[in-house]
């Protein structure tokens, strides 16, 4: 196949990006999208100019290093799909594909393709976690907990962190990874006695970390690899406005 | 070099209680007097920094990539292996102690398997608190499923991703430490160089990733907990970035490196497709549990549609060759016989290098949802990479590099030939010997990070006392320079090849002649090509750019060239190991229908090199082997 390939580079955080046109010959339907990048940058340095820097790590869709807006699309067009996993068959030959960094006020960029995520670390640290010391657990069978809450508790946990959904929200918002990060925890019997206070402290760091509000549009869910529900949203919406109450009453 | 194992006193199942009571410990207000740096935040590094710092030490943890919680162990599918006998099936710490021994076909040091078996209940206790969601019976009680190398039902599972609920555990544990100020994490930080004070770890060297910056940190001991060195052969299932930097750079300041020629080859990884490739991606093993293997009887069917090949004309030959273990015969076994089939010409799809790996008769058995309930997502990763539709057609597999067994020498402490060094997780080599048997990596990793080091590390630091260097110290200085003379000779040739074309010519020269199946001949040559290699590397490599900023393709250079070095290390203890055992398979050492040999009366060791200097060539040491409470027997699964 040979693609033209628009590409956004920028140099650093307040350096002025702009896109870069590229045309790529030879590239085989099977390759993944990042082994087409990866050609195109063995292509730049023949040339003797800088690759493109963009993330990965483990390139089979589990990470949640690689990002990259395709298209307009968080991850591109495949569905459930993270960029690693998407291959180039799904494109046709001679196509125009525009590659952006993910954008959003909370992901500031870093170099080209390359954002910083690490304000969905904040989040995890304000909550995200069951105070547990290490070797003071009782026995893994000591609570039954039945098959329909542990499977909803994995479903929300199989989130990867990607930030897809901020990416394709209008608002930024990452309503969708915080509500997935609490809900794995709070449908669970071990997250009950932290939950009001997860609920509360990490939709608070959520906010101050300067990610848009959540409006409902659904984007997010639409573009998650993994399929996180907006269920989970209603559900961090409901435990955050009981935690909110009883402090209230309390 | 002192390879003293330091195993304790008495019997095999008292070894550890023992030694917890005879370690010294410290005194709980003078432990945030210790600094300890972590480096790597995966199943290992994640859960020691996460314990050491609830413990009240002062950690900093490192990790090259944007966040903790994307460590390579979040790629881990099958499932985690523990002693809980919960399915009654008969098993015991000292049955999975024994299958661990044997299955690392007698290469590994009792006493390390034997807590490890021991600690393993502990780990799924400890996982199930933190909310790990493990996969449930309908009564609510933790399930198990069956995993190679084993006939018991032992291994614990959350879907094809219990990697990923695992490290999240020790990342939300880790989370919670970072919050409270006990652990600093600097991520997108590499190491580059460790620092040793008078023989003792003190400190390590390393690059910000994003503002090229070349720092020293310092403290009372060093944990590298940074993972396997698979990316040797450019193609395997690591991450891009997994790398031998730390490990290496470690071995070149005096620790002894372990077995570096055991590694494991994965019998079940999508097949390679073409030149672009760049990684290779495992399809769980635990999907042999209801997937048969075969290849066509004959050479001619095997271009035909697999599901037009009658019963008849097929060959199970795992089924055949190990009729009690079938097609769950251990890695090494099943990787081989797959190779076999290949060399035979039986072998299928592009390039012959393929076996079929079928659902057909689960699906008519069980039906197409239940498998669907156990292997989903592991079904639409391979349609997604391959475009093929495994319900209704068999996967196309072929063994890929995996794991590797080999790491830092270690003693029964996790402490390295440099004392204040611990390494923990895959980065040392003590517990799996030539083999490792699925769902045993995330088992040791948390084991070392959450119950051994907590008590092994206390006990250096109580004999020792505190008192970390400063970072403006003559022997940090003298490391940190030389650190920044390294990335300027990376920089400096530039000619006309990329990193990555080296790396990927590595690891043509790595897989021919040290993969599967190696020999002396092969190795040798292997040798010569990888000096001429570097040689070429040296003068001819071309990184664009500043060393001063983020910069991936310096990055990637510094990695491609340490891997040349330990790529010679490899093949240099392939060679010398002259002896089959388990994932080491030596040409010269195979009974008549092709099943390896070991020789235990001249290699019941582990092989640990010392390193020597540049273009010297390394000393190879031995710390011997004692079976006390286990007989040394041939490994048969038949
Ligand atoms: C695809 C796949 C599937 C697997 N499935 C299973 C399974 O089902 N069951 C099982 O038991 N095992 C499995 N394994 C093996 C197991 O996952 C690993 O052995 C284990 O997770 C390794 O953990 P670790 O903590 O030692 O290293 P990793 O998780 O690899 O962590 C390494 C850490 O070190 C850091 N690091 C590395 N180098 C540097 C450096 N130079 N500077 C700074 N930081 C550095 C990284 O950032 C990372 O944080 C699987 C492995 C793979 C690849
Ligand atoms: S919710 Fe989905 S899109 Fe958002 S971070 Fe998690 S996996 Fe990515
Ligand atoms: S690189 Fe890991 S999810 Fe894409």
């Amino acid at each position: 196949m040979k693609l033209t390939l628009k590409i956004w580079r920028q140099n650093g955080p307040s350096a002025n990006g702009s896109f870069e046109s590229h045309t790529l010959d030879g590239v085989s339907e099977d390759s993944s999208f990042l082994e087409m990048l990866d050609q195109l940058n063995e292509q730049l340095l023949g040339e003797g100019k800088e690759p493109v820097a963009f993330d990965h790590d483990c390139r089979e869709g589990i990470c949640g290093t690689c990002s990259l807006t395709i298209n307009g699309h968080a991850h591109g067009p495949e569905d459930s799909t993270t960029t690693c996993q998407l291959h180039m068959r799904k494109f046709r030959d001679g196509e125009t594909v525009t590659i952006e960094p993910f954008r959003a006020n909370a992901f500031p960029i870093v170099r080209d393709l390359i954002v910083d995520r690490s304000a969905f670390d904040r989040i995890v640290q304000s909550g995200g976690f069951i105070s547990v010391r290490t070797g003071s657990a009782p026995d893994g069978n000591a609570i039954p907990i039945s098959k329909v809450d542990a499977d909803n508790a994995m479903d929300a946990a199989a989130c990867i962190g990607c930030g897809a959904c901020v990416a394709s929200c209008k608002n930024a918002s990452a309503m969708l990874f915080t509500s997935a990060k609490a809900a794995h925890l709070n449908l669970l019997p071990q997250g009950q006695a932290e939950k009001d206070e997860r609920a509360i402290n990490m939709v608070k760091t959520m906010d101050e970390a300067g990610f848009g509000n959540c409006r409902n549009y659904g984007e997010c869910s639409a573009a998650c690899p993994k399929d996180i529900s907006l269920d989970y949203i209603a559900k961090l919406n409901r435990d955050h406005a009981k935690a909110k109450l009883k402090k209230i009453f309390s | 070099m002192n390879l003293d194992p330091q195993i304790p006193e008495g019997p095999l199942s008292d070894k550890w209680d023992n030694h917890r009571f005879s370690s010294k410990l410290v005194n709980p207000a003078n432990k945030r007097k210790y600094r300890i740096i972590v480096v790597g935040s995966g199943l290992a590094g994640g859960s020691a920094a996460a314990t050491l710092g609830e413990l009240g030490y002062q950690v900093d943890c490192f990790c090259y990539q944007d966040t903790p919680r994307r460590a390579h162990s979040i790629a881990a599918q099958g499932g985690i292996n523990a002693a809980k006998n919960y399915q009654n099936d008969g098993d015991s710490i000292h049955r999975l102690f024994y299958d661990t021994v044997k299955g690392g076909d007698f290469r590994s040091r009792e006493a390390n398997v034997y807590r490890l078996a021991q600690n393993s209940t502990n780990i799924i206790d400890q996982c199930v608190a933190q909310g790990v969601p493990f996969a449930r019976e309908y009564g609510g009680l933790l399930a198990n499923r069956s995993f190679g190398g084993a006939q018991v039902s032992r291994t614990f599972y959350a879907r094809g991703q219990t990697g990923q609920q695992l490290l999240l555990g020790a990342y939300s544990a880790l989370s919670r430490q970072i919050a409270s100020g006990q652990v600093k994490m600097h991520t997108r930080h590499e190491m580059l160089d460790l620092v040793t004070v008078d023989g003792h770890a003190k400190g390590i060297i390393t690059r910000n990733l994003v503002t090229g910056g070349t720092d020293a940190w310092t403290a009372d001991a060093v944990l590298l907990c940074t993972g396997g060195y698979g990316n040797v052969y450019y193609l395997s299932t690591n991450a891009a970035g997994c790398n031998v930097t730390a490990t290496y750079r470690a071995h070149r300041r005096g620790a002894g490196f372990a077995n570096p020629c055991f590694t494991q080859i994965h019998p079940t990884c999508i097949p390679v497709a073409g030149d672009h490739q760049s990684k290779l991606t495992l399809m769980s093993e635990s999907l042999r549990n209801d997937g048969r293997v075969w290849v066509p009887n004959d050479k001619e069917s095997c271009g035909l549609n697999p599901n037009d090949i009658k019963e008849e004309l097929r060959d199970y030959f795992l089924e055949r060759k190990y009729p009690s273990f079938g097609n769950l015969a251990p890695r090494d076994i099943s990787s081989r016989s797959a190779k076999e089939a290949c060399d035979e010409g039986r072998g299928v799809g592009p390039g012959g290098r393929g076996v079929y790996l079928d659902f057909a008769d689960s699906i008519s058995r069980l039906g197409e949802s239940a498998i669907r309930e156990r292997y989903g997502n592991l079904f639409q990763m391979y349609e997604r990479i391959t475009g093929e539709n495994a319900y209704n057609r068999p996967m196309r597999i072929y063994p890929a590099i995996h794991y590797t067994m080999g790491g830092l020498w270690v003693d029964y402490n996790l402490q390295s030939t440099v004392p204040g060094c611990f390494v923990l997780g895959e980065a040392n080599f003590s517990d799996h010997g030539a083999n490792r048997l699925g769902a045993s990596a995330l088992m040791q990793g948390l084991s070392d990070g959450y119950f051994v080091i907590p008590y092994t590390v206390g006990n250096y630091l109580a004999r020792s006392g505190a008192g970390s260097i400063s970072p403006d110290g003559p022997e940090v200085k003298e490391v940190l320079e030389s650190v920044k003379e390294r990335t300027s000779q990376l920089l400096s040739p530039q000619g006309k090849r990329s990193s990555r074309s080296y790396h990927k010519e590595l690891g043509q020269i790595m897989w021919e002649f040290a993969g599967m199946a190696r020999n002396e001949s092969g190795l040798k040559k292997a040798i010569g090509q990888i000096q001429d290699l570097r040689d070429d590397f040296n003068k001819n490599l071309i990184v664009p750019g500043e060393g001063d900023r983020l910069n991936v393709e310096l990055e990637r250079a510094g990695r491609v060239r340490d891997f040349i070095d330990f790529g010679e290390l490899l093949c240099r203890d392939a060679l010398e190991r002259n002896e089959s055992c388990g994932g080491h398979f030596r040409e010269e050492h195979q009974t008549a229908d092709g099943e390896a040999t070991r020789d235990d009366e001249n290699f019941a060791h582990a092989a640990v090199w010392e390193y020597k200097g540049e273009g010297k060539e390394p000393t190879r040491h031995k710390e011997d082997l004692k079976y006390e409470n286990i007989e040394l027997a041939v490994r048969s699964y038949k």
